[in-house]
């Protein structure tokens, strides 16, 4: 354990680097997720079509895979796209990039399901009643739509991020030095791999727990106006 | 047919140095690999689900009714096993276990724990009995209790009731949430590749680094991974068809 507490420097800048892709790609995951929802729902049948391959392109393929394929073949096609084109300079995808957009994209998917599952949830005729008020979309959105979706979403959202947070361990596979990589690098060189990867999973706890105050929080608040038994 | 079959091979041939960015007739001479670490792949899936099923039974129900001294230690197992990466799981038995002289002294050490096979086994049981220990507990609590009650007029104990009541209704319950759990699984599995095993993605990962490619290994993985998840969601569509048929919605009459 002394050797562990040695290293806690280096724990904590991976704790970091890991947290940082976390937000970032729940962010990024955040946006596909109300495209995709926004695009299933929509009554363009392209627009359907495409989502629909997105979900079900990412329900057959594991993580890890996609992260590989952008990590190795992205810069590539990135850069062979900018010089045919014209359009930007050189690239470098980097490993934090290439996770981020790639647990994002994954994550995505999850999260279009979720929240078109959580607008459906809403009773069309409230939107209407928005409708005949005279709000403007954006106004239905942010005041009618909105609210009730994060409520309804919720607990699958709490899912996907509990996932997520786990889905970064992968990224120190392509090197990224996260949490994971300095804690089998540290540990490799004071030959106490076990102590370290079981400081790991301590640390992974701690943040799924850490985010589940944080979530119960907001469970609480959107829930403020609801009848639970 | 071997006329047409170099017909295919040299049209292939001509594709990847023509036209394609991708050269297909490399992977085409390596198909063979992608289909062994395939076999490894749906091995130690089906495998690590088997195990890990066969221990999540007693434990779900251990739990669902809040066994005295074993609903805690269950309840801390699943907990540690679902709040934690499997990459680090894999690595903890992997990479770890050889850090304590008493480990590597035993008789398990030659033949079982120094295995990336056996290592990767062990992990992925305790890691999917873990979860489905969960969602099959939710799955029992949920037994209508008129399915109970109606046991009990019957005289059955508490163990026939088990065995014929609660459990069957409860695996018909627990089915959609097995399936995501199978497809969880096969995703998961490409952990194997990172403790030396040659899964479909180790083959992948091989070729690119043996040819220097960028795409054409993770492509083929890719495929290979899509066409499982293909054959296992239809195979639990199937399953819950027959099993689940009775809490459809009954189709309405045309109007």
């Amino acid at each position: 354990m002394d050797s562990v507490w040695e290293y806690r420097g280096l724990l904590l800048q991976g704790t970091i680097v890991t947290v940082q892709l976390a937000l970032a790609s729940l962010a990024l995951s955040v946006l596909l997720g109300l495209i995709g929802a926004s695009a299933k729902l929509a009554t363009n049948t392209t627009s359907r079509g495409v989502a629909n391959a997105y979900t079900t392109l990412v329900r057959g393929v594991p993580d890890l895979v996609l992260m590989m394929l952008l990590f190795y073949g992205g810069q590539q096609i990135v850069n062979d796209l900018g010089s045919a084109t014209g359009l930007w300079d050189y690239v470098e995808i980097n490993q934090f990039i290439a996770g981020v957009w790639s647990i994002g994209f994954v994550f995505g998917a999850y999260m279009t399901e979720t929240f078109r599952g959580a607008i459906l949830a809403i009773p069309r005729g409230q939107i209407e009643a928005g409708i005949s008020c005279g709000m403007a979309p954006l106004l239905i959105f942010r005041r009618i739509t909105w609210p009730q979706m994060v409520r309804h979403a919720l607990p699958s959202f709490t899912n996907n991020w509990l996932v997520l947070i786990k889905a970064t361990a992968l990224v120190s596979v392509i090197g990224l030095h996260d949490l994971v990589w300095n804690a089998s690098t540290a540990g490799r060189s004071v030959r106490e791999p076990f102590t370290f990867m079981f400081a790991v999973l301590i640390i992974y706890l701690i943040l799924t727990a850490c985010s589940d105050v944080g979530l119960r929080w907001l469970d609480r608040r959107y829930n403020v106006g609801v009848d639970r038994a | 047919m071997a006329e047409q079959e170099r017909t295919f091979f040299e049209y292939l041939a001509y594709i990847s140095e023509n036209h394609s960015p991708l050269d297909f007739m490399l992977v085409a001479d390596h198909i063979d690999k992608f289909f062994y670490g395939a076999l490894l792949t749906i091995e130690i899936t089906v495998l690590a689900l088997l195990i890990g099923g066969a221990m999540a039974i007693p434990l779900a129900v251990a739990r669902a009714y809040r066994h005295p001294w074993l609903n805690g230690p269950i309840f801390g197992f699943t907990y540690f096993f679902r709040g934690t990466p499997l990459l680090v799981q894999t690595y903890l038995v992997y990479y770890g276990l050889a850090q304590f002289d008493f480990v590597r002294e035993s008789f398990l050490w030659g033949p079982i724990l120094s295995n990336a096979w056996w290592c990767a086994l062990i992990t992925f049981s305790l890691n999917t009995a873990g979860y489905t220990t969960e969602f099959l507990r939710g799955a029992i609590e949920n037994t209508p209790k008129g399915e109970i009650e109606a046991a009990q007029a019957c005289g059955m104990s508490p163990r026939r009731m088990m065995w014929r009541v609660v459990l069957p209704s409860a695996f018909r319950r627990a089915l959609p949430a097995y399936s995501n759990e199978v497809i969880f699984m096969l995703h998961s599995s490409v952990v194997l590749s990172t403790i030396t095993l040659q899964d479909i993605l180790g083959v992948g990962r091989w070729l690119n680094g043996r040819y220097y490619l960028a795409y054409e290994g993770f492509i083929t993985a890719m495929i290979f991974y899509m066409i499982l998840v293909f054959f296992i969601s239809k195979g639990f569509r199937f399953w819950e068809k027959r099993w689940l048929g009775h809490l459809r919605p009954r189709d309405t009459a045309n109007t």
